[in-house]
């Protein structure tokens, strides 16, 4: 299946770890992945929550590009594919604003009918490509790896979508079909605090600390992410959250792709592993050697 | 001066405050499920920043129909909520209390209500805004950069190391790029906001001189499919 690729701003350079994975992950299964040529910045949460119409006209702007090319979105950021997902939704549910955004597309020589569908990759490994090809072209077993898997809040919120918004599976279920002891982790939906860590520091360092702790009590060795501010959040202050709580955390963090692609056989390097700061625990490290199962 | 108006209900402040949120909810998908509303305390117990806040969210609706706008417009709730959907996802009433919450944000900014917490918020949100519209993309570090020089430059000495880190892992991005089509976007934007300020929704119904329930005039319900 070919898709339009929405990288978003995040994954252009400062999580390049993601956006290097998910594009090895994807060839490597046979997926083509078309970049949306001259994308532009989908808003964000946090433009969304100012201003209303041009916030819909700006992330609407994508989804003409891609009904262009006639395919259906990929966006791997939690933020981009949520805004991307609602204003798909407010347009197709208020016909007023469907116009006024339309009205605004036109000065950019642009109009969007509704029909681009926003999905998120985790939607789509598992339902498109299925489980059955991951595991055909699986070259390693996480075999004793402890994972937690992390979905943050946005991709499986506020509608119901392609999981279950209180206790999502298809992280667990792609992990565990590929070998790894996925712990029990009841904080999988729980929010990271996401741009608090800017504007109200104290209360996203606890809600971080809490995740960690929840990931840690349960024995986890990684904790995968599905989402860039999450992943920031929990890695780049990992070292903040123990000098605050007086913890000693060393918890890697890994996309969901990035561990996936380990067990692709991918090398590392193409995975922008190289680019975390927690360094990999040995498992992961061992994992990573071995050639063959 | 005329504070009061009518039955003695509502001061002017409290009629124009209510005006300008119901107009936003209005725009909201299903927003008038706001009246639905059965204080059972779900969202407050599913949000993981209540502890933070100086009104839960259950109250915020429960000032709302008390006619207490302004307090709400003060708090510091409004500005701390993380727009991660707990509540909206578990509300039995089906409110999009988050969105409910972003309505009362734009109707503070418009209103023009400065806390210190508002403050933080509404510079970053600018900030991007101005980003946005000067590149098309967003450049992360000059979005941080210019946020900590306006609010805590002590701070942004405090990212040096975490920004030298980021830099040996090619993870920083020196200069901001802009799109090709920027000044097409420029153009959007600028008739989007046109659109915006041209945009007066009429309220069904709408009396700001009611309180609670009936502020929001007759009640629509439509089935909540499938959620
Ligand atoms: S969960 Fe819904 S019904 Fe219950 S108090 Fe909150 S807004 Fe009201
Ligand atoms: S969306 Fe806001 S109010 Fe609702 S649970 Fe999350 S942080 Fe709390």
């Amino acid at each position: 299946m070919k898709y339009a690729y929405y990288p978003g701003c995040s994954l252009e350079k400062t999580q390049r770890g993601y956006d290097e994975s998910v594009r090895e992950v994807f060839e490597a299964l046979g997926q083509e992945l078309i970049e949306i040529d001259d994308w532009n910045c989908c808003g964000a949460t946090i433009y969304m929550s100012v201003k209303e119409t041009v916030s819909l006209a700006v992330s609407s702007r994508n989804l003409a590009l891609a009904e262009k090319m006639g395919l259906d979105i990929i966006a791997p950021c939690s933020s981009c594919f949520t805004v991307l997902a609602k204003t798909n939704r407010i347009l197709n549910q208020v016909p007023e604003m469907h116009k006024d955004v339309n009205e605004a597309l036109t000065e950019g020589g642009l109009s969007y009918k509704g029909k681009t569908k926003v999905r998120h990759p985790v939607d789509i490994l598992m339902n498109d490509v299925g489980i059955e090809t991951i595991l055909h072209n699986s070259k390693k077993s996480l075999n004793g790896l402890k994972v937690a898997p992390y979905y943050g809040c946005q991709i499986v919120r506020p509608e119901k979508g392609f999981d279950d918004r209180e206790n999502p599976i298809l992280l667990d279920r792609m992990f565990n079909k590929c070998g790894a002891d996925v712990v029990p982790f009841p904080m999988k939906v729980r929010c990271c605090g996401g741009m608090l860590m800017t504007t109200f520091e104290d209360t996203a360092l606890k809600l971080n600390m809490e995740l960690l702790q929840c990931a840690d009590n349960n024995g986890a060795d990684v904790i995968v992410t599905t989402c860039p501010l999450c992943h920031f959040n929990l890695e780049a202050y990992q070292d903040k959250i123990n000098e605050k709580y007086q913890t000693k955390y060393n918890i890697p963090i890994l996309y969901f792709t990035q561990l996936l692609g380990i067990v692709l056989g991918l090398p590392e390097k193409k995975l922008g592993i190289d680019s975390s700061f927690i360094p990999m625990c040995k498992k992961i490290t061992d994992l990573m050697e071995v050639q063959y199962v | 001066m005329e504070q009061i108006k009518h039955h003695g209900l509502m001061s002017r402040k409290e009629v124009e405050l209510r005006k300008a949120f119901l107009e936003q909810v209005h725009i909201i998908p299903a927003g008038e499920r706001i009246n639905r509303c059965i204080q059972c305390g779900t969202c407050t117990g599913s949000c993981p920043v209540s502890y933070a806040m100086d009104i839960s969210p259950r109250e915020l609706i429960a000032l709302f129909r008390a006619g207490e706008m302004e307090m709400i417009m003060k708090s510091r709730t409004i500005w701390i909520c993380a727009s991660c959907y707990a509540c909206t996802t578990r509300c039995p009433s089906g409110i999009k209390i988050t969105d409910i919450i972003y309505a009362l944000k734009r109707t503070a900014m418009e209103k023009k209500y400065q806390s210190q917490q508002a403050q933080q918020v509404q510079i970053l949100a600018n900030l991007f805004i101005q980003n946005l519209m000067s590149y098309g993309r967003l450049h992360e570090g000059t979005l941080i950069r210019k946020y900590y020089m306006k609010t805590n430059i002590k701070k942004l000495f405090g990212l040096i190391p975490l920004g030298r880190k980021m830099f040996q892992k090619k993870r920083i991005a020196i200069l901001p790029k802009k799109i090709k089509a920027y000044a097409s976007l420029s153009r959007i934007i600028k008739k989007a906001q046109e659109i915006e300020m041209r945009e007066e929704p009429a309220l069904l119904g709408y009396e700001p001189d009611y309180v609670g329930y009936k502020a929001l005039g007759e009640l629509k319900l439509e089935p909540r499919k499938g959620e």
